[in-house]
C-alpha cells in the first residue's frame, strides 16, 4: 500500500476524530464562564471546578460509583454463563447468551423504557439501585463478548493435562482458567466502567430526576447554564479513559483482547 | 475436559444467577413494556392496563410514517458512511507494527468514553458561524465568509458517523486482524494492485463481517436520540427521539411503549431480512 | 502389579465407529506403542485410558481395579499431548511442580522434586524460566518431567515427538526409551511413525479401521505380518499372489517348493521383505523377470524389477550390489523361510 496514501488517509481520520476533543479541551480553558471557541483567555480553573463546585463533585461521584458497581455486576452476570456455556454443551443455554447481548445491541431507549416501565409497576422507580442494576443489564453484553473470547481461546488440551495431573473441576478453574481469563475480565470490567461513566439514557430514565449523574449533568448545563466545567470534566473523562486503557494495554496484550490471536512479534 | 451435556442439577448452578438476572431485569422489563404498549392511556397523566390498539393505530398516521422513514433513512446512511471510513481504516491498522496498532486502539477506545452530549457540543461549536471549520477556511482563503453548518442534515449525519466510527473500527479489528496476510500477497503476484486486491480479495472474504458491522452501526444510529436534537431540525428528528418526547414530557407511556415494540419488531425484521438476503446471495 | 488391561472396547461417535472391540493387555512396565495411519482409533484409545473420552462399551481395568468410569484427574496417570500443553502462565518450575501443588505438597517439597526432574532432563537451572522462551525440544522435556512428577503407574504419550524436527525425534525416541527402562513404569505411545514405534517399544500394536491388527514385539511384527496391511504398513514389503500347487504354491507364474498356504486355502499373498529377495543370472531361479530401474541411495541400493507382470523390489547393502542394468534379464530367488503367506 502507497505509504504517503496510508499517512495521509490515517492523518485525515485522525484530525477527524480529535477535533471534537480539541474543540472541548479549548473551551476547557475559557477564563470567563463562556463556551468560546477558540477560548478567550486561559485558564485551567475549571478543572478545579470539577471538585470545589459541591453539584459538579456530587455528579462525578454518583458516575464514578455507578460505573464502579455497574461493571461489577455485569461482570458477576456474564462469568457465570460465559464459563457455563464454554464448559457444558448445552445448546439451549445460548438463548440467555441472545438475552446478554440483547440490551445492547438494542437502541438504547428501548432498554431504557422498559427498565423504566418496569421500576414504575413495581414502585422502585427513582431509587440508586434501579441504576446501578439497570446499567448492569444494559452493560452485560461487554464483559461477556470479552469472555467469550478469552475462554475460546483456552486451549482445551491446557484443560485436559491438568485433569491428567489430578485437577478436578474447581481445581482446574481456580488454577488454569482463572488466570488466563484475568485479562479478558479486566478488560470487560473497564469497557463495561467506561461505556458506563459516559451513558446518559438508561441512567436518565431511571434516576434521571432525583441524582445526577454526570452526562445528565452535562446535558442540563448545555441546555440551562453554560459553564466550561463540563468541557474540563469531559476531558478529564477523555484522559481516565486513556489512562485506564493504557494501563491495560501497558500489562496485556490488547490487540489480543480485542480479538486479534496471540502476536508474533 | 470433554464438553459434555450437564449431569448433575449442581451443574446448572453457574446458570443460576445470570439466567435470573436477565429474566427478571430485561425480559420482564421488556414484556412488561409491551404489556404497556396495550394499555389505556389515562389523561390525567398515567395508565391504566387495558387492551387496545389505540397506541397502534395512532402512528400508522402519515406524520409518524414519514419519522419512521426518516429514521431508517438516516440509519442505512450513516451505517454506509461509517463502514466505508473504517473498513479501510482498519484493514491498514491491521497491516502496522504491533506498536502503533496499539497506540490507535486506545485512542478509539479513550474516543469511546465522550458521552453523545459532548460529542453533539463540540459539532455544533465546529459546524457553527462564529467558531467553527467554516472560520478556518476562511481564514486559509479557501471560502469568501463562514457559513453556520448546522442545524443540518449533514451535521447530524457528521456527528453520528463520528460516534459510530470507534464501535465500526473495533467489530472489524477481529476479523481484519485474523486475516491471512498471504491472500493479499497471492493476489499480488498474480498481478493485482494492493488497491485491486483489496477490493477482489479481502473485501469478499470479509462479507459477513461487513455486514454484520452494517447492521450494528445501523442498530446503533437508529437509536440514536440526543445529537438529531442538537444539530438537526425537528424534520431530522428520529423516532428514538419522539418515543422519549412521550414518555418523559409528554406522560403517554402507552404510546411510547407502542412505538418502540414498534421499532424493535422494524429493526429485526430488517436485519433479518439482511441475513436472508445474504444466506441466498451465498446459495447462489 | 498386573498392568493394563483393556476388554470389548468399544468407542461410537455417533453412527461412526472409532474404536471396534479392542482387547488389549499391557503388562506392567513394559513399553507399548499404538501404531497406525490417521484415524484408525489410536488416539481415541488412549484418551479413554485417560478417561477424557468413556468407552461407549467394554471395559478398562488397572492392577485389576475397574477405572472405566473412574474420572480422569482420579486415575493415576501422567499424559503427555500432542501439543504439549504447557501452562503459558506458568514458569518451568511451577509447570513441572503442578500436580504436586494440587494435592497439597510442601514448597521443599516441590522445590526438590522439581529441581530431581530437571536434572533427569539434563535443564536444570531452568525453574524460573517462562514456557514461551523455550525451543521445541526442551518444552518436550518439561512436557515429560511434569507428566512424571508424581511417578504416576500409567504414562501416555500422544503423538509426543511430531512437533520435533528429524534429527531431534530420533535423538528423543532413544531418550524416551531408556527413561522409561530406568523407571520401569508401563508406558503406551500413540504415533504414526513406525520406526518411532519399532526404536521404542516393547510391543507394537498396529491399528487401522479401529481395530487391532497385531500387537507383538517389533521383530515379529517385522517378520511375520499378520495380516498385508500390517506387512504394508511396516517397512518395505513385496505383496505378490500365490496359488497353492501341488509341491508348494506359485508366484509369479513360477512354483516355489515348500511355500506354504496356510489353513489349507486355495490362494493368497505372499509378503517377501526386499532384503529377502536373492538375485542370480536368469535360469539360476524360478523367477525370471526384467530389471527396469535401479536406486542407488548410497547407503542401499534398491533394484525394481518387472516379473510376469508385476513389480517385485530388491534391496542390497554396496559390497552385495546386484550386477545389472536397467533392461537386463535376472532371476529372482526366493527363500520360502523368508516368506510369509497372508489370506488375500
Amino acid at each position: 500500500m502507497n505509504t504517503l496514501l496510508q499517512r495521509v488517509y490515517f492523518g485525515l481520520v485522525g484530525l477527524f476524530l480529535a477535533l471534537p476533543i480539541i474543540v472541548v479541551a479549548g473551551v476547557s480553558v475559557n477564563a470567563k464562564q463562556d463556551l468560546a471557541f477558540p477560548p478567550k483567555g486561559f485558564s485551567l480553573g475549571w478543572y478545579g471546578e470539577i471538585f470545589a463546585n459541591p453539584e459538579w463533585r456530587n455528579a462525578l461521584f454518583a458516575s464514578i460509583t455507578l460505573a464502579a458497581l455497574s461493571a461489577a455486576l455485569a461482570l458477576l452476570i456474564a462469568l457465570p454463563l460465559a464459563w457455563f456455556l464454554w464448559r457444558r454443551h448445552a445448546p439451549w443455554a445460548n438463548v440467555f447468551q441472545l438475552l446478554g447481548i440483547a440490551p445492547f445491541t438494542l437502541p438504547p431507549v428501548i432498554t431504557a423504557l422498559g427498565l423504566l416501565t418496569f421500576w414504575a409497576t413495581t414502585g422502585f422507580y427513582g431509587q440508586p439501585a434501579t441504576a446501578v442494576i439497570s446499567h448492569a443489564i444494559f452493560f452485560v453484553t461487554l464483559p461477556l463478548v470479552t469472555l467469550s473470547l478469552g475462554f475460546s481461546s483456552i486451549d482445551r488440551s491446557l484443560v485436559e493435562a491438568a485433569a491428567t495431573m489430578g485437577a478436578d473441576d474447581r481445581t482446574v478453574f481456580r488454577t488454569v482458567v482463572l488466570p488466563l481469563i484475568l485479562p479478558y475480565l479486566i478488560s470487560g470490567y473497564a469497557f463495561a466502567f467506561v461505556l458506563s461513566l459516559n451513558e446518559y439514557i438508561v441512567a436518565y430514565m431511571t434516576i434521571g430526576f432525583t441524582m445526577e449523574t454526570l452526562p445528565i449533568k452535562i446535558f442540563n448545563a448545555l441546555r440551562y447554564g453554560y459553564t466550561p466545567t463540563m468541557a474540563s470534566v469531559t476531558i478529564l473523562f477523555v484522559a481516565i479513559a486513556a489512562a485506564i486503557f493504557g494501563l491495560v494495554a501497558r500489562f496485556g496484550d490488547l490487540p489480543k483482547l480485542l480479538g486479534a490471536m496471540s502476536s508474533r512479534d | 475436559m470433554r464438553r459434555e451435556a450437564p449431569q448433575k442439577l449442581t451443574d446448572y448452578a453457574p446458570l443460576a444467577f445470570p439466567a435470573g438476572m436477565l429474566i427478571v431485569f430485561f425480559v420482564v422489563p421488556f414484556a412488561t413494556m409491551i404489556a404497556v404498549s396495550f394499555f389505556r392511556r389515562d389523561p390525567a397523566g398515567f395508565y391504566s392496563p387495558d387492551f387496545v390498539f389505540d397506541n397502534y393505530a395512532r402512528f400508522l398516521s402519515l406524520f409518524f410514517g414519514k419519522v419512521l422513514g426518516f429514521s431508517l433513512f438516516l440509519a442505512v446512511a450513516v451505517a454506509i458512511c461509517c463502514v466505508v471510513i473504517a473498513l479501510p481504516f482498519t484493514y491498514l491498522l491491521s497491516r502496522t507494527k504491533r506498536r502503533t496498532q496499539v497506540l490507535w486502539l486506545v485512542a478509539l477506545l479513550s474516543v469511546l468514553s465522550l458521552s453523545e452530549v459532548i460529542i453533539g457540543f463540540a459539532w455544533s461549536t465546529l459546524f457553527s458561524r462564529t467558531a467553527g471549520i467554516t472560520n478556518l477556511l476562511v481564514m486559509l482563503g479557501i471560502m469568501s465568509e463562514p457559513v453556520a453548518l448546522n442545524p443540518s442534515f449533514g451535521a447530524v449525519l457528521t456527528a453520528m458517523v463520528y460516534q459510530a466510527l470507534p464501535y465500526a473500527v473495533l467489530v472489524l479489528y477481529p476479523a481484519l486482524v485474523r486475516l491471512d496476510p498471504t491472500l493479499t500477497e497471492a493476489a499480488r503476484t498474480l498481478g493485482a494492485s494492493p488497491l485491486k486486491a483489496f477490493f477482489t480479495v479481502v473485501v469478499p472474504a470479509l462479507r459477513n463481517t461487513i455486514v454484520a458491522t452494517l447492521i450494528m452501526v445501523f442498530i446503533f444510529a437508529l437509536g440514536s436520540y440526543l445529537l438529531p436534537q442538537i444539530l438537526g431540525r425537528p424534520q431530522h428528528w428520529t423516532l428514538s427521539v419522539l418515543i422519549t418526547d412521550q414518555a418523559i414530557y409528554q406522560s403517554n407511556m402507552p404510546f411510547a411503549a407502542a412505538m418502540a415494540v414498534f421499532l424493535v419488531l422494524v429493526t429485526l425484521g430488517l436485519v433479518a431480512l439482511t441475513v436472508y438476503a445474504g444466506r441466498k446471495g451465498e446459495a447462489a | 502389579m498386573s498392568g493394563l488391561t483393556l476388554q470389548n472396547v468399544t468407542k461410537q461417535f455417533g453412527t461412526f465407529t472409532a474404536v471396534r472391540n479392542v482387547a488389549l493387555t499391557v503388562p506392567h512396565g513394559t513399553f507399548v506403542c499404538l501404531l497406525g495411519p490417521s484415524g484408525c482409533g489410536k488416539t481415541t484409545l488412549m484418551r479413554m485410558v485417560a478417561g477424557l473420552d468413556l468407552p461407549t462399551e467394554g471395559e478398562i481395568r488397572l492392577d485389576g481395579k475397574d477405572i472405566t468410569n473412574v474420572p480422569t484427574h482420579k486415575r493415576d496417570l501422567g499424559m503427555v499431548f500432542q501439543s504439549l500443553a504447557l501452562f503459558p502462565h506458568l514458569t518451568v518450575g511451577e509447570n513441572i511442580a503442578y500436580s504436586l501443588r494440587i494435592r497439597g505438597a510442601g514448597k521443599d517439597e516441590q522445590k526438590k522434586r522439581v529441581d530431581e526432574l530437571l536434572s533427569m532432563i539434563h535443564l536444570s537451572g531452568y525453574a524460573d524460566r517462562p514456557v514461551a522462551k523455550l525451543s521445541g525440544g526442551q518444552r518436550q522435556r518439561v512436557a515429560i518431567a511434569r507428566a512424571l512428577a508424581i511417578s504416576p503407574k500409567l504414562f501416555l504419550l500422544d503423538e509426543p515427538l511430531s512437533a520435533l524436527d528429524a534429527k531431534l525425534r530420533e535423538a528423543m525416541q532413544v531418550e524416551l526409551r531408556q527413561l522409561q527402562q530406568r523407571l520401569g513404569i508401563t508406558t503406551i505411545v500413540v504415533t504414526h511413525d513406525q520406526r518411532e514405534a519399532m526404536t521404542m517399544a516393547d510391543t507394537v500394536v498396529v491399528m487401522n479401521g479401529g481395530e487391532i491388527r497385531q500387537a507383538a514385539p517389533p521383530v515379529d511384527i517385522y517378520r511375520r505380518p499378520a495380516d498385508t496391511f500390517v506387512a504394508d504398513f511396516i517397512g518395505m514389503t513385496n505383496l505378490l499372489d500365490c496359488k497353492a500347487d501341488g509341491a508348494g504354491a506359485t508366484v509369479l507364474g513360477a512354483s516355489i517348493p515348500g511355500l506354504v498356504v496356510p489353513n489349507g486355502l486355495a490362494s493368497g499373498i505372499v509378503s517377501v521383505r526386499p532384503e529377502d529377495v536373492h538375485l542370480t543370472a536368469p535360469g539360476n531361479a524360478p523367477i525370471t523377470g526384467t530389471v527396469i530401474f535401479i536406486r542407488d541411495l548410497g547407503g542401499t541400493i534398491e533394484t525394481f524389477v518387472e516379473a510376469a507382470g508385476k513389480q517385485i523390489v530388491a534391496v542390497s547393502v554396496p559390497n552385495a550390489r546386484p550386477d545389472v542394468a536397467v533392461g537386463q534379464s535376472v532371476g529372482i530367488a526366493l527363500d520360502p523361510a523368508d516368506c510369509v503367506v497372508l489370506k488375500s
